[in-house]
């Protein structure tokens, strides 16, 4: 890591983002192997901002077929049929993104006919799930934007713990977008780093959840004003697991079945329910293709935290971020239990 | 928020965009995307390598090309029926008039000057188009929403000024590395290498003639059979040697600062310098001249030592005689020109040693010589996502919902993207609420040429001025004068302001119009006898006219350039507030109107009680700790726009 120079042709390509995080932090991020699963449009503009950041490499997994219905909020797919027929989203996009930045390895990694879960047989993405342990190995950050069929919370738990059960720190992260909000997850297990304040270096440490930790914690364990926005996308996203929907495939017809979830998840945790209001599930409910504006500012937050936690620099973000574009505030929030609790 | 209503209102929606840069490629990607269809793009700039880390719709292939052009062709592959129109162009062309900006239903600023940003904001505020306004630098970011009549306007709010210092700093006290770099570029460099007729404060009498003698030369000045090994040591001599000595001679000076020392060659490089220039031949092609490389210095994060900058001082003079001679008389300093970069911190480093100021890497002197932003294509993105959502709300004419929203570094209460309501307009904004100023100025001794070019121009920001005294044009700058006009404005500029045709004394009320702009103000004259030459060396001040403090040396007459990309400026990152996060201080801006109200308070029909001055320090300290609201509707106010907390309103 130290020692390497950047070459001259780095140096002049990342003159600006130098200028911001130095050039150590350029050299860990030259060296650094990033796992993304499930190309939505949130996660086409992170990879956009990461292959510019200059990784080492990025390695896309997403064996849907590219439709239509794909194109909207990505701007990796060129919608000439030429160019995507019978292409799987990841293809296309590996070829997009290499344009932006011919340092960075950008490549698919397709999920062998033998390893398929028999649950997944018509769905979307290849089940990376069932990969081993020592396939996580090779990344220093996974990103996970679920289009699993009605397994969203499972194959996050289960690919989080893989993550968790390297003797390396890998980073996990997962996003979702759907219409005017945003949720970002974050786990670096137990992360150290080092910044400067004033004169003097500080060293630091955060300790955070995993996955299953922190939606595990008990809703009326968690601080008062917690946003509702993440109680609201946990009862939708139950609610996609148990109809064995795709997330996103929801509509107001759903809205009675939300809400008799919401009243049983209330109860269980003694949450009140007009802390998760009706108009938010509902939003929620109809509004659920992605938005290119919510992509582009999740998908840069995303990038950010994933410069950061690789490059070692900067104070990175536990571990749920939210965007409502209704109410335009970007927030921080950290659910995690006592143990973990910053 | 996505409904029928907002896709029409988008699909129908004809948008200007000013900037194809950093923002300006994110934004039209994201306005393609988003389903807008009719989009106008305009962009003076070409393509260069260093835009690559994150103007993403370039490649090297495109460098050269307009921003512009190549920004819609791209955008156009991935969506193909929608309209986009380039104008690789600059913004204040006479053609982008009130009418061009009327035909728009909203216009995007992604621009990385102050200038062209008022411009903008004044053709808008004629046209009464809406402005979306943003800027970003690292990791920060902005985007404000601007609507005649209903907000603040883009000048209403203080905006930090280019940064200035005073010229003896420069010449002779310099402190901070910076001023270091300012003399090498703007006072050395200029002097050896751009037009030798322009005024220039180095001092360049040689040591044979301390008094003005008619004998006196040009130190600078090739002397007859001087090769250029004795040229260069002799103008080391002379500006690191000679010039110091001189300075020292003056006792007052330093009293109170500690002594700068004299450096001469000999003592840097006693023998002669071309054998140790072993490669010097390399690389005879001109593009590639570069001190360093001729060197063997590879890395521009390296801190040379004294005998090392002095070694990139030689070289880097020797190739600019031997290899770009034909440029030299003509050379202005260019960030991108490796050579000039390398004289210019080699330069500055000399003389930073002579003053015991810490030396810098090739690489800072760059950022510092070349206000260089620093960008990352991450908050370019964010950014660009909350003005695609501003304009959109602007577009159904939503405007409870509108918001300045702050993209922080650092979290502040839970929130790293932070919306703040708009203002209402600034009465005393001299731009939207037509509010006189008053100029205080010795109208003996301050020609008309001061006043045109320090305040019209550089701090009212006018291009095309009509300046008028009751009934009488004075002066005027436009297209198709009348030749007699013409002379008779050229003589008025070498008129003192009292001694004018129409004369200008105290109490005389200037009327100053841009027709392109369709902007006018009136100022009202005072005159002063004395003014202090070190805090006002322009021997004017304008008043009325709200500026942001920079620091105690502000009237000054040598800057560094440009400011830079946006209002979140570049000295307070400079300055060591990495985290430029709302400061809680006492030091608050002064409240002009003493009732600036927040939108949704002007709605309400209520008026808050303002009245007086309010206690600035306590208010803003309760508004900083006021904790959430227990609605779930609660629109997190949660202070004044957090720049202006920073600064003091002068009046």
């Amino acid at each position: 890591m130290d020692g390497e120079e950047l070459t001259e042709q780095e140096t002049a390509l990342y003159d600006r983002q130098i200028r911001v995080w130095g050039a150590d932090a350029q050299r860990r991020l030259s060296k650094s192997h990033i796992l993304v699963c499930g190309l939505k449009g949130t996660v086409a503009e992170f990879c956009k901002n990461i292959v510019l950041a200059g990784v080492g490499s990025v390695t896309l997994v997403d064996d849907r077929v590219v439709t239509d219905e794909s194109l909207p909020a990505n701007f990796l797919i060129l919608p000439h049929e030429n160019h995507y027929n019978g292409k799987t989203l990841a293809e296309v996009c590996c070829d997009s993104l290499k344009e932006f930045n011919p340092m960075v390895h950008v490549a698919v990694e397709t999920v062998p006919l033998q390893v398929v879960n028999l649950f997944l047989l018509g769905g979307p993405a290849g089940d990376i799930s069932t990969f081993g342990v020592e396939f996580f190995e090779k990344f220093d950050a996974v990103i996970i934007s679920c289009c699993s069929l009605g397994k969203k919370v499972l194959f996050q738990k289960l690919i989080n713990q893989k993550c968790r059960k390297l003797s390396k720190r890998v980073a996990f992260y997962t996003v979702e977008c759907r219409g005017s909000c945003g949720e970002m997850f974050v786990d670096l297990q137990d992360y150290k780093y080092s910044k400067k304040k004033l004169e003097e270096t500080i060293e630091c440490q955060i300790e955070y959840p995993s996955f299953e930790e922190a939606i595990s914690v008990p809703w009326r364990a968690l601080p008062r004003r917690v946003s509702k926005l993440y109680f609201a996308m946990r009862v939708i996203e139950q609610f996609e697991d148990v109809e064995g929907r795709n997330p996103g495939e929801t509509s107001i017809a759903d809205r009675l079945g939300v809400l008799k979830l919401r009243k049983e998840l209330c109860e269980t945790n003694s949450l009140d329910e007009s802390q998760i209001p009706d108009a938010l599930l509902e939003r929620l409910l109809t509004d659920t293709r992605e938005f290119p504006p919510v992509c582009a500012i999740i998908g840069g937050i995303l990038g950010q935290e994933v410069i950061k936690a690789i490059s070692g620099k900067g104070d990175p973000l536990k571990n749920f971020f939210f965007f409502d574009a209704m109410d335009g505030k970007g927030l921080i929030e950290d659910i995690s239990g006592p143990s973990t609790r910053s | 928020m996505s409904s029928e209503e907002q896709l029409s209102a988008i699909k129908g929606a004809k948008v200007l965009m000013v900037g194809a840069g950093g923002i300006g490629c994110e934004l039209l990607k994201t306005l393609a995307l988003s389903g807008f269809q009719d989009i106008h793009i305009i962009d003076m700039d070409t393509i260069e390598v260093s835009n690559l880390n994150r103007q993403f719709l370039f490649r090297q292939s495109h460098v050269g090309q307009s921003k512009a052009k190549v920004a819609r062709d791209v955008v156009l592959r991935f969506r193909p029926n929608i309209s986009i129109t380039p104008y690789h162009a600059n913004v204040k062309e006479s053609r982008f008039n009130v009418d061009f900006y009327k035909e728009f239903d909203v216009v995007l600023n992604g621009l990385d000057n102050l200038d062209a940003r008022r411009h903008v904001n004044r053709l808008c505020l004629a046209a009464d188009v809406p402005l979306v306004e943003s800027g970003t630098t690292g990791f920060l970011g902005q985007v404000t929403v601007h609507l005649k009549g209903k907000t603040e306007c883009y000048e209403c709010q203080p905006k930090p000024a280019p940064k200035t210092y005073p010229v003896c700093t420069i010449t002779s006290t310099p402190s901070k590395f910076v001023h270091c770099i300012v003399w090498a570029k703007d006072l050395l460099f200029a002097k050896l290498f751009g037009d030798k007729n322009l005024e220039n404060d180095l001092n360049v009498r040689s040591s044979d003639a301390t008094n003005l003698s008619e004998h006196s030369e040009d130190v600078f000045e090739c002397r007859k059979g001087e090769d250029i090994e004795q040229y260069g040591r002799r103008i080391y001599d002379h500006v690191f040697g000679h010039n110091i000595e001189v300075a020292l001679s003056n006792e007052e000076t330093w009293k109170n600062r500690n002594r700068p020392r004299p450096i001469y060659s000999k003592d840097v490089f006693p023998d002669k310098l071309t054998k140790e220039n072993g490669k010097t031949e390399k690389g005879s092609a001109t593009d590639d001249v570069s001190a360093m490389a001729s060197l063997g210095l590879k890395n521009p994060q390296d801190i040379w030592s004294l005998a090392e900058n002095s070694r990139v001082f030689y070289e880097s003079l020797r190739l600019f005689f031997l290899k770009r001679q034909k440029e030299i008389g003509n050379l202005t300093f260019d960030k991108d020109d490796q050579l000039a970069v390398e004289f210019v911190t080699a330069a500055a480093n000399i003389r930073a040693s002579s003053f015991g100021i810490p030396l810098h890497s090739l690489f800072e002197a760059k950022g510092i010589a070349g206000n260089i932003v620093h960008a990352v294509a991450t908050t370019n993105a964010i950014i660009a996502g909350l003005i695609v959502i501003e304009a959109i709300k602007v577009l159904k004419k939503d405007s409870n919902s509108y918001r300045m929203t702050y993209c922080l570094e650092h979290p502040s209460k839970k929130l790293l993207l932070m919306p703040v309501e708009p203002y209402e307009p600034n009465k005393s904004c001299y731009v939207c609420s037509e509010t006189p100023l008053s100029l205080e100025v010795n109208t003996h001794h301050s020609k008309l040429r001061d006043f045109v070019e320090k305040i019209v121009k550089a701090k009212l920001g006018m291009n095309f001025p009509v300046i008028m005294s009751g009934a009488s044009i004075i002066y005027e700058i436009g297209e198709d004068l009348e030749e007699d006009m013409v002379a008779i404005y050229a003589a008025n500029l070498e008129r003192a302001l009292s001694e004018l045709p129409s004369p200008v004394i105290s109490g005389t009320v200037l009327t100053i119009e841009d027709l392109q702009q369709e902007f006018s103000c009136r100022i009202n004259i005072k005159h002063r006898e004395e003014f202090d030459e070190e805090r006002e060396p322009d021997g004017m001040l304008l008043s009325g006219w709200v500026e942001a403090p920079v620091d105690k040396n502000n009237n000054n007459s040598i800057g560094n350039g440009e400011s830079t990309s946006s209002a979140l400026s570049m000295e307070e990152i400079q300055e060591g507030e990495k985290d430029v996060e709302i400061q809680e201080t006492s030091e608050s801006a002064e409240n002009v109107t003493g009732k600036k109200r927040k939108l949704s308070e002007v709605s309400k029909g209520t008026i808050p009680d303002h009245s007086g001055l309010p206690d600035e320090s306590s208010r803003n300290q309760n508004q900083l700790e006021k904790p959430d609201v227990d609605d779930e509707d609660d629109e997190l106010i949660i202070s004044n726009d957090w720049e202006s907390l920073t600064k003091k309103k002068r009046l």
